[in-house]
């Protein structure tokens, strides 16, 4: 199988080395774009090991991104805590909810369990609005601009530049594709689709499909959250309305789009998404409507998502 | 205000809660018991109802009275009329199946929403009660249409027991919802008691939302806190299970009510929230339900 | 009215097409010269303004206020010359009331319609996202806001309020007035997110100032439908019962508000921030009469109407109930839009004493410099809600404030506080920050 995984391997690297060069060529505005879009993607992709690989349907998702941006946003408001260091802070405070949610809501399945991640999202989004004097509720946080430089081996970094975040975005963005498509080769990789398919059987077969589990969910949650670290320390805000259910439903909306259970499909998902909104956004004020015909029209007629049906019929290569 | 009243005032208004809740989530249960499917855009039925019933209202300006009492009857009709287009057009096309019905009725929350947002407007608009009179305790004044909707929700709750458990339609229903195979294989019109049990759900979620707008109001994005509470309902009380909806509702309408008289209520939603939760973990079927398959 | 909309029409095509020229990998798209093409009414190329508009989301009762009133003072603008000779264009974009939105709409404002200033936000959670961007990529941000947040120093240099009061003043200048005429102990009524502990703090500190004290704090969740259960939180004791009470609720809690006290209330002192687009005739609304409120502007037409007033709600299209003159049911958002107005003819003003012409640096240095160097707005037909003190320093305008009292289902204005009223010390400066 060695020349399907090369050919995967080329495909993601090229895209990976289409967005680095596109930097060069895009105009202002779409570089604005992509560089959101990009951590975005990332928030999308951890969605997708839950629930494209998974196959665990979580309407939470919100919180783990929250956790990210809240802990990295906080730790530098707060306490001052550089760039690095409070990124790292988001990771792994995203690590440690998503293991304590995990071992808490994998007690329940199906649609309890989406129910579930739902509710202790909304817990988490009531807990951005009640303290606020850490969090200042639904105004949010200004992350001053002097704080979002640092410096590494002597070079300056500054978060306020656009082609250093838009690299930044792109490093993120590149580092979770290893991490997913890794993954997803692998045996855990193999191990997730296991279970997403036939939980019970998997079991007989001798597997703890609970631990498997509660790593698709550790690493799903780790991945939101370094995206919404990212998110906060890129675009200098934090807010609670980005632990609302809006959120979440955004990363099952680009997950379903680009194709669930592909790993570049969140990424897809999330650019097409971004971009139909905005071009709804000039013509209707009701651009929401298109989500929701989107959403609709593509669990009729395209269960798969965008890749997932280029991979069923042209591509079955694609990992 | 002594604690006593205050506490009595607290359960009544726990208590219009609760019966609005539970009409909201019955419909919601239904479906979920029969069907076995979650409907994600339930909350914007809720929110339809309230609306056509503004809308209906509105048109008919000869008596206050006249007008609801039509809105009452014609508002969930409409609302099923949708449900119906709804089922027929997607879900039944879907298969029922679980993971696509709820991505799909997150789209027709928007959609709803959004039509809502457009023909309706931004704004909140009131819609005048039937009839108004004060019921006076010893301690505080209370609404009199208040009582009502709460004995017009239990008139309602008590019909929709009687209709399962005792006639030839409920029966087919529960047949549907014990083993759906089975009842296939009996010659029962699986599909169409789907559609049926749809829109009976979406109906529930209108008529509730119709004996409450009067003393809320309608608006365009009222539907969601109405989701997530027959959310919690139907899990607490049990997947399917009709009694475990009714007991849960009354239980989170009350204490909904209650712990905010002792704590403040952004914290005893954040702690009401959590404990739902909890609950979920430690007996995932709910307080009623059987064990999931 | 037909130039603004052609041309914003033009404009939004145009950005479809730049949109879709990359997105299909055309990449030649992007050398679509801005202005040339756009604008083919007029000789001069217009000065665009980016509206950051709610038209969705919870602000959408206001945002569509604020889109008539803007786009009724551009006309007058633009009828009288433009600015410095050149029309003035309006680009609207839908924030959706949600600061991520908000954000990424001033990104779109910089760098794609390559506007001169955006303008025009009301809700601070969007104005504080949505902000750090307009700072980052240099474009001039004229909020109508009524937060405190720009006065309070955590935004930027290119974030201006000169059009609107912000609440901290707003309310600390009711204090003088409810302790001297509806009483000194006061019960609080109030949301539990940012608008509502800005309220709380200033108003506490404020009453206390004035030898009065509050005798309760009743908070309530954002998504709060009924209040009944809050009501018998409020001690027998108070005399003034202040609410602030936003959001679709706001009819429920006037009415429960009604069955809870009867016909025995103390004296009540609410914000009109509730009832703004509602109809003070709506029966559910009764028991506000003889209740007091803050307005920001009075909506009914005073028997000391100035000819300014009477202009500007001839040219916004809102009758002397303050509301729509094509529809009697459609009431505005009166309190705030007018912040729109005057911000318009601000910009207009500074715009010309700087001699602005284009995009570049220098432009907006001087564009800057000259608004902190304002600093009276005079009452006129471009400042209709009166005269305005500008601090240039925190960025924020004092202005008056009106106290009106129900009375037959009309606010009456029954006093008029004074600028110095509601002054407070400034807790920033700007203009030692770096453009």
């Amino acid at each position: 199988m060695t020349g399907d995984v090369g050919k995967a391997v080329w495909l993601h690297a090229g895209v990976i080395f289409t967005l680095f060069a596109m930097q060069f060529v895009l105009p202002d505005y779409h570089h604005l774009i992509a560089t959101r879009v990009m951590v975005l993607a990332v928030f999308a992709m951890g969605y997708n090991v839950m629930f494209g690989y998974t196959g665990l349907l979580s309407l939470g998702h919100a919180m783990f991104f929250g956790t990210g941006m809240y802990t990295a946003g906080m730790t530098v408001y707060h306490l001052g805590w550089s760039v690095p260091l409070a990124f790292t802070a988001g990771i792994v405070s995203g690590a440690f909810v998503s293991l304590l949610l995990g071992a808490i809501a994998l007690r329940t399945a199906g649609v309890s369990f989406m129910i579930v991640t739902l509710m202790f999202s909304q817990v988490a989004y009531l807990a951005t609005l009640y303290f606020t004097s850490y969090t200042r509720g639904d105004e949010g946080l200004v992350l001053p601009a002097a704080a979002r430089s640092f410096s590494v081996f002597g070079h300056v970094v500054d978060l306020t530049d656009p082609a250093t975040r838009y690299n930044l975005a792109l490093a993120l963005l590149t580092i979770t594709v290893i991490v997913v498509f890794k993954l997803v080769r692998g045996s855990t990789g193999r191990a997730l689709v296991a279970v997403r398919e036939n939980e019970p059987r998997t079991q007989m077969l001798g597997y703890n499909t609970f631990v498997i589990k509660l790593e698709s969910v550790v690493i799903s949650g780790s991945l939101s959250a370094a995206s919404g670290a990212a998110y906060a320390l890129l675009f200098a805000y934090v807010g609670s309305s980005f632990t609302s259910i809006q959120y979440s439903i955004d990363a099952l909306l680009f997950t379903l789009l680009g194709g669930a259970g592909t790993v570049l499909g969140p990424l897809l998902g999330s650019f097409i998404m971004f971009y139909l909104i905005d071009i709804a956004s000039s013509y209707t004020a009701a651009y929401l409507l298109v989500t929701g015909f989107v959403l609709i029209g593509l669990v009729l007629f395209f269960p798969r998502g965008l890749l997932g049906a280029l991979k069923t019929r042209w591509l079955p290569w694609l990992p | 205000m002594d604690f006593g009243p205050y506490l009595f005032l607290a359960s009544l208004e726990g208590l219009v809660q609760a019966a609005v809740l539970s009409l909201t989530a019955l419909g919601l249960s239904l479906v979920f018991g029969v069907m076995r499917v979650v409907n994600v855009g339930h909350g914007e039925f809720y929110m339809l109802g309230a609306v056509l019933a503004w809308w209906i209202t509105s048109l008919i300006s000869i008596h206050p009275a006249a007008g609801f009492l039509i809105a009452l009857v014609l508002s969930p009709v409409l609302v099923g009329v949708v449900a119906y287009a709804a089922d027929r057009l997607i879900l039944s096309r879907l298969d029922y199946n679980p993971e696509a019905t709820i991505v799909a009725t997150i789209g027709m929350l928007y959609v709803l929403q959004q039509l809502a947002l457009i023909y309706f407007g931004p704004d909140a608009r009131p819609v005048e009660a039937p009839f108004y009179f004060r019921v006076q305790f010893p301690w505080f004044g209370y609404s009199g249409y208040k009582l009502i909707v709460v004995v017009a929700a239990t008139g309602l709750l008590l019909a929709s027991w009687f209709v399962i458990a005792r006639t030839r339609v409920g029966l087919i229903m529960r047949a549907t919802q014990f083993d759906g195979e089975m009842a296939r294989a009996l010659g029962i019109p699986v599909r169409r008691v789907y559609s049926l049990v749809f829109v009976v759900g979406a109906m529930f979620a209108a008529v509730a939302a119709v004996l409450i707008v009067p003393i809320r109001q309608a608006h365009y994005l009222m539907g969601l806190d109405p989701l997530l509470l027959s959310f919690i309902v139907v899990i607490i009380g049990g997947l399917g299970s009709i009694r475990g909806t009714i007991v849960a509702a009354t239980i989170i309408g009350m204490s909904d009510g209650i712990i905010s008289v002792f704590f403040s209520p952004t914290l005893a939603k954040m702690v009401s929230t959590f404990l739902v939760a909890l609950v979920l973990i430690v007996r995932p079927e709910g307080l009623f339900g059987a064990k999931i398959r | 009215m037909s130039k603004e909309k052609s041309a914003k029409f033009d404009s939004t095509r145009r950005s479809v097409l730049k949109s879709l020229g990359v997105v299909t990998g055309a990449g030649a798209a992007a050398q679509l010269a801005p202005g040339v093409l756009r604008y083919a009414h007029g000789s001069a190329e217009p000065i665009k303004i980016g509206m950051q508009l709610h038209r969705t989301g919870i602000g959408a009762s206001y945002g569509r206020w604020y889109e008539r009133v803007t786009m009724a003072a551009v006309k007058i603008i633009n009828d009288e010359g433009g600015i410095n000779g050149r029309p003035v264009e309006v680009i609207i974009e839908d924030d959706g009331t949600d600061p991520k939105r908000g954000a990424e709409v001033v990104e779109k404002f910089a760098t794609l319609h390559k506007v001169d200033i955006a303008y025009g936000t009301l809700f601070s959670h969007v104005v504080i996202g949505s902000s750090p961007r307009a700072g980052e990529l240099k474009l001039p941000y004229f909020v109508v806001s009524e937060g405190h947040h720009v006065a309070s120093g955590r935004l930027n240099r290119y974030v201006f309020q000169p059009g609107i009061t912000d609440v901290k003043s707003q309310v600390i200048s009711m204090a003088p007035w409810i302790s001297d005429n509806l009483g000194k102990k006061v019960t609080m009524i109030f949301p539990d997110f940012a608008f509502g502990h800005d309220h709380r703090d200033y108003f506490s500190a404020a009453i206390k100032k004035q030898g009065g004290e509050v005798l309760e704090l009743i908070p309530i969740p954002p998504t709060e439908s009924s209040f009944t259960r809050y009501f018998p939180r409020i001690p027998a004791a108070t005399e003034v019962l202040y609410h602030v009470m936003v959001g679709p609720g706001v009819l429920t809690f006037v009415k429960e508000l009604g069955q809870h006290f009867g016909s025995n209330r103390p004296e009540i002192f609410g914000f009109i921030d509730s009832l703004e687009a509602v109809d003070l005739a709506t029966p559910q609304l009764e028991f506000l009469e003889g209740t007091y409120f803050w307005e920001g502007n009075p909506r009914y037409a005073q028997p000391n109407q100035t000819e300014y007033d009477k202009f500007y709600r001839e040219k916004v299209g809102v009758d002397d109930n303050g509301a729509s003159l094509s529809d009697a049911k459609d009431t505005s958002t009166y309190a705030h839009m007018f912040g729109c107005w005057e911000t318009l003819f601000i910009i207009k003003q500074a715009m010309e004493l700087s001699g602005y012409q284009g995009r570049t640096a220098a432009d907006k240095q001087g564009l800057i410099e000259a608004m902190e160097s304002l600093s009276t707005f005079e009452e006129g037909r471009d400042h209709p809600q009166g005269k305005k003190i500008f601090n240039g320093k925190i960025h924020q305008s004092f202005g008056h404030q009106y106290i009106s009292r129900v009375q037959g289902g009309r606010l009456n204005v029954t006093h008029t506080t004074s600028i110095e009223d509601g002054l407070y010390e400034p807790e920033a400066d700007y203009t030692r920050m770096p453009l």
